[in-house]
């Protein structure tokens, strides 16, 4: 029995029900309540979007001209009319060395998109010329017994995003490890509860900073023989400690409120302690298992930026970190550029553990 | 309606069986719940005895104590006094001796049909190879015409399909004992008639000891060898127990056509009415 698979299922499966609008739309199968629903679905949103955009615009036009002139009003009283009237010609004409500091613009946004894509074109190309020449050296360094040459270049923004995903899912899994068998102990022994309740209360509100820092500590003296760097270490196992309270206590939610029945029908039936956990509650406590695993991959992904930028570990709490140290021109473009894709990564891994948690868990219908 | 207990003859039951006979015996049986005023007694001094392949309905007004007692016979609510035994061992804890089939179909709904089945069959039959712990279970759950059904979830399943699967998994153990909580309380009057013939007929076939409590005279009737009318809690005992003297195997039609049912049917109705 093959159950077909249509465009509006997996959409729906994976949380985007709204993308199968758009089929409808071009297969002409709308009703009039379906205009409605079209309607809201994809032309609010949309409204909305170009609203948001244009106040954002016309906020950042404002602050451009109150910073703009407050510049040329200080330039008066500092150095005379002289000097005012040329800085605002200055302003005026665009020249970047002048220009008031200040939210930028979505129009600057974009630009600022474009050419951070341009610079990970020219950088990659970069890299693969560098792999090209240096590919003949290379296998005879390794023939030798010798470390091959690496390309030790300025990592461009999309490297970053790659290598802060990276950091996040280290940290993510070491959640999981250390938060779910954790949780399910808990939950099954009241003992152990009440050892860890106090734990779990005092150390859950520990702000991430605080976290990096008991974290870099500890790793620091660990690692002290080893050249290696330890940013990488230090920035994912804070990450990990930081967002694994949430699979924590809905671990041990979940396993300690199963069903009154299905633990009757355990002890009915005799089963072992093993097959218990496996059986029954693990499987009834899925639903909230990964309730909790969304949690801590949004928390992981919210507080790596914090902990890359203090750990100086690469990445795009890091980009974000020099980007506003640098006070280039265009820095503050780059630094939305980088809310903006921190914004939207977020929300595909929440959509991402939607799916996972779809596919495995019985309960089809508390999924948000 | 008011309930007179003090003023009725009380109903010691005391008629014991031959010990050979005797599957469940409950002796002066107690259950106190402590509560912050005192305790509450639910049962107190509650004798009965079940014979081997027996069939006995309890029925009883709601809360006077059917349910904490099924539960104490299952293993999973603590005895507070007196004793339980099945073949004259006293029990400890639940165990797979005494299937239960609850209110509620209590199926995983993570599990197929098949699966839910298998859980206690696995159980049961360690030494089993799978294919004939496969067997079992699937025969079990055909006997309850879920033949279409064995790998759809649970969750798929409507309320009376659970109850069946409910059924095939009690059965499919082989427990001594079966106990049933008011197993088609939940049902609609269509699907439990349908549910009480599938019941029956199985029973009829295994013939395993079973203790059954529901709510509806006529089922108490049909069903049972024995009905025992319980008195109202606190501190409840068997009250009557009326014996059903129907040939077996019966049909719906032939006990209703019989001339000592609306006898019965007046002496429980009786019964629960005063």
């Amino acid at each position: 029995m093959k159950q077909s698979i249509t465009l509006g299922k997996v959409t729906k499966f994976m949380g985007l029900g709204f993308l199968s609008t758009f089929k409808d739309l071009f297969t002409g199968k709308l009703g009039k309540e379906d205009y409605i629903s079209f309607l809201r679905k994809v032309f609010v949103p949309l409204a909305s979007i170009l609203l948001f955009i244009g106040l954002w615009h016309m906020g950042a036009k404002s602050l451009y001209n109150t910073e703009a002139e407050f510049k040329i009003e200080k330039a008066l009283t500092d150095q005379g009319p002289e000097a005012a009237e040329a800085l605002r010609a200055c302003i005026a004409s665009g020249e970047s060395s002048c220009q008031p500091n200040t939210l930028p613009s979505p129009a600057q946004v974009w630009g600022s998109y474009k050419s951070l894509l341009r610079d990970h074109n020219i950088i990659s190309a970069d890299k693969a010329a560098f792999a090209e020449k240096t590919a003949a050296l290379n296998e005879k360094r390794i023939a030798a017994g010798k470390e091959a040459i690496t390309y030790t270049g300025r990592p461009s923004f999309v490297d970053q995003i790659f290598r802060s995903l990276k950091t996040v899912f280290a940290g993510f899994l070491l959640a999981l490890l250390i938060a779910v068998p954790l949780g399910i102990f808990i939950g099954l022994s009241p003992t152990l509860k009440s050892a860890f309740n106090w734990f779990i209360q005092i150390f859950k509100p520990v702000s991430p900073v605080v976290w990096y820092l008991l974290v870099f500590m500890i790793v620091k003296t660990l690692l002290i023989d080893s050249n290696e760097d330890s940013s990488f270490t230090i920035s994912f196992i804070s990450v990990g400690l930081c967002s694994m309270w949430a699979t924590l206590v809905n671990t041990a939610m979940g396993v300690s409120s199963v069903d009154k029945d299905y633990i009757n029908v355990a002890k009915v039936l005799k089963l072992g302690p093993f097959q218990k956990i496996f059986k029954v509650v693990l499987p009834s406590s899925l639903p909230l298992i990964f309730t909790g695993l969304k949690i801590t991959l949004s928390v992981a992904w919210m507080v790596l930026i914090a902990i890359e930028l203090l750990a100086q570990s690469p990445g795009l709490g890091l980009f974000v970190w020099e980007e506003f140290q640098n006070g280039a021109n265009d820095s503050n473009a780059k630094i939305i550029v980088a809310m903006f894709v921190i914004g939207i990564i977020g929300f595909l891994l929440d959509r991402l553990m939607l799916t996972i948690q779809n596919a495995v868990s019985f309960d089809k219908t508390d999924a948000i | 309606m008011s309930t007179i207990i003090k003023d009725t003859p009380s109903f010691t039951n005391t008629s014991t069986f031959p010990s050979k006979e005797v599957m469940l015996d409950l002796k002066k049986l107690k259950k106190v719940y402590p509560t912050p005023k005192g305790d509450y007694v639910v049962l107190e001094d509650l004798n009965l005895q079940i014979r081997k392949e027996e069939f006995v309905t309890i029925i009883g007004h709601s809360g006077c104590g059917k349910t904490t007692m099924l539960s104490m016979i299952a293993g999973l609510n603590e005895i507070s006094g007196g004793s339980i035994s099945v073949l004259g061992k006293n029990i400890k804890g639940p165990g797979p001796d005494r299937g239960v089939i609850f209110q509620a179909p209590s199926l995983m709904p993570w599990m197929t049909a098949l699966q839910n089945v298998l859980l206690g069959v696995n159980q049961v039959f360690p030494h089993a190879t799978k294919g004939q712990r496969n067997d079992i279970a699937k025969y079990y759950l055909q006997k309850v015409g879920l033949e279409d059904a064995f790998h759809k979830r649970a969750s798929e399943l409507s309320q009376g399909m659970q109850q069946r699967v409910g059924i095939a998994r009690a059965f499919a153990i082989k427990p001594k004992v079966l106990l049933l909580d008011e197993p088609f309380g939940m049902l609609d009057s269509l699907t439990r008639g349908e549910l009480q013939d599938i019941l029956i007929e199985i029973w009829n076939k295994e013939k395993i000891t079973a203790v059954m409590i529901t709510h509806d005279v006529d089922e108490a009737i049909f069903l049972a060898d024995r009905v025992v009318m319980m008195t109202s809690g606190p501190k409840a005992k068997i009250g009557d127990i009326l014996d059903i003297d129907f040939k077996r195997p019966r049909t719906r039609k032939s006990v209703l056509e019989h001339d000592d049912y609306y006898t019965y049917r007046k002496h429980l109705i009786d019964f629960l009415e005063h």
